[in-house]
């Protein structure tokens, strides 16, 4: 993340100067700041909201249900967690919020879910195999229709816009299983020392 | 599309009406519960922000650099021959840091080649398969406070770079 970031604002600033934008560049600093702030605005009511929801739902004894529901499952492809773990539940609500595509829910329950699988770490500043075999399949976003996306096409006029669908969900699910396929290949390379710790 | 629409929008309703009825039977204090899970929220927000500030730096002076631009020329060259818009490059390329960044660069292909064009096919899959991997990853990760990603950063690129081949493929294969 260090290189990445040191590389794009300095590529940035290079290209601001040979094309003589620097007072764009300046601008475009202080509307980050400003967009940042609105999105946190606004990801503050989204995530406070759902995480009040789900606290209920916590409490009520649905996460606990769900958890031991999606055992047998989940229990085989996340196996460092241990059976009945909120961690599942957290998982699994996160994962319906992408696929029926309330994204916004999606984030807060994300977060959630992250949170509990950071009490099963032994080194809190180290990603766990769990963690990363949960957000490559969060990032490789499993949702199985993209209203947006289509409804933006039907609003330019498109004859049909469900044209995209199936290479939507097509490209999807390889990307998806590219990324599970790619995070246990890399792992292998790595040496299995790291992440799972002796098993 | 719009019978999907209908269910779609009972979805959350019905689900917020559940949460309340379900924890007022089993005798949840539903009103302090939700105070308390709401609560979490500041501190969540709190500990993302200056990674959600660090990736908006880059989206924004990226872009009004004139770099995007460049890039997408260049890339553009390359990608003439073998038939791929260069719009469609930069839908790829944004998207991985912000959603929003890449709606505005969607909206303007759709503008400029037309709703049905191969360009607005092409980046409206690639819109909807690739993911803001830069972003998620920023958030998850700087929620529970991780420095160390190991190799998770160029699996989900690789990832994504995947899915923005297939995307291409499969419209190019269509249209």
């Amino acid at each position: 993340m260090n290189a990445i970031w040191l590389v794009i604002i300095c590529v940035s600033v290079l290209f601001a100067a040979l094309n003589g934008r620097m007072a764009e560049f300046t601008q475009a600093l202080f509307e980050a700041g400003k967009a940042a702030v609105e999105m946190c605005l606004f990801l503050l009511g989204v995530v406070s909201l759902w995480l009040g929801l789900t606290r209920i739902l916590d409490d009520s004894g649905v996460i606990h249900r769900l958890s031991r529901f999606v055992r047998p499952v989940m229990a085989r492809v996340f196996r460092g967690i241990p059976p009945g773990h909120p961690a599942l539940a957290a998982i699994t609500l996160n994962f319906l919020a992408n696929v029926l595509g309330i994204g916004n829910a999606a984030t807060p329950l994300g977060i959630k879910a992250m949170e509990e699988l950071q009490t099963l770490n032994p080194r809190s500043d180290t990603v766990t195999f769990e963690m990363m075999l949960f957000i490559v399949i969060n990032t490789s976003s499993i949702q199985l229709i993209p209203f947006t996306v289509m409804g933006l096409l039907a609003s330019y006029g498109s004859r049909n816009p469900n044209v995209v669908f199936l290479p939507t969900l097509l490209a999807t699910v390889v990307s998806s299983l590219a990324a599970v396929g790619l995070l246990f290949l890399f792992r292998r390379l790595a040496g299995k020392e790291a992440s799972r710790g002796g098993r | 599309m719009e019978a999907v629409n209908a269910v779609i929008q009972y979805i959350i309703p019905v689900f917020v009406c559940f949460t309340l009825l379900y924890g007022f039977a089993r005798r949840v204090p539903i009103y302090d519960s939700f105070i308390t899970g709401a609560k979490e929220g500041f501190g969540i927000i709190l500990s993302i922000f200056p990674y959600v500030l660090a990736i908006f730096l880059m989206v924004k002076t990226f872009r009004a650099s004139g770099a995007l631009d460049f890039l997408q020329g260049a890339v553009g060259r390359l990608t003439q021959p073998l038939g791929i818009p260069p719009e469609v490059f930069s839908v790829a390329l944004i998207k991985p840091f912000s959603n929003a960044a890449t709606l505005s660069i969607f909206t303007d292909i759709l503008k400029a080649t037309g709703p049905d064009s191969q360009a607005s096919t092409m980046a409206a899959v690639i819109m909807g398969s690739a993911e803001t991997t830069f972003y998620v990853l920023a958030v998850y990760l700087g929620a529970v406070g991780i420095k160390k990603s190991g190799y998770l950063a160029p699996v989900c690129l690789l990832a994504d770079a995947v899915g923005v081949i297939i995307a291409i493929t499969i419209v190019r294969w269509l249209t």
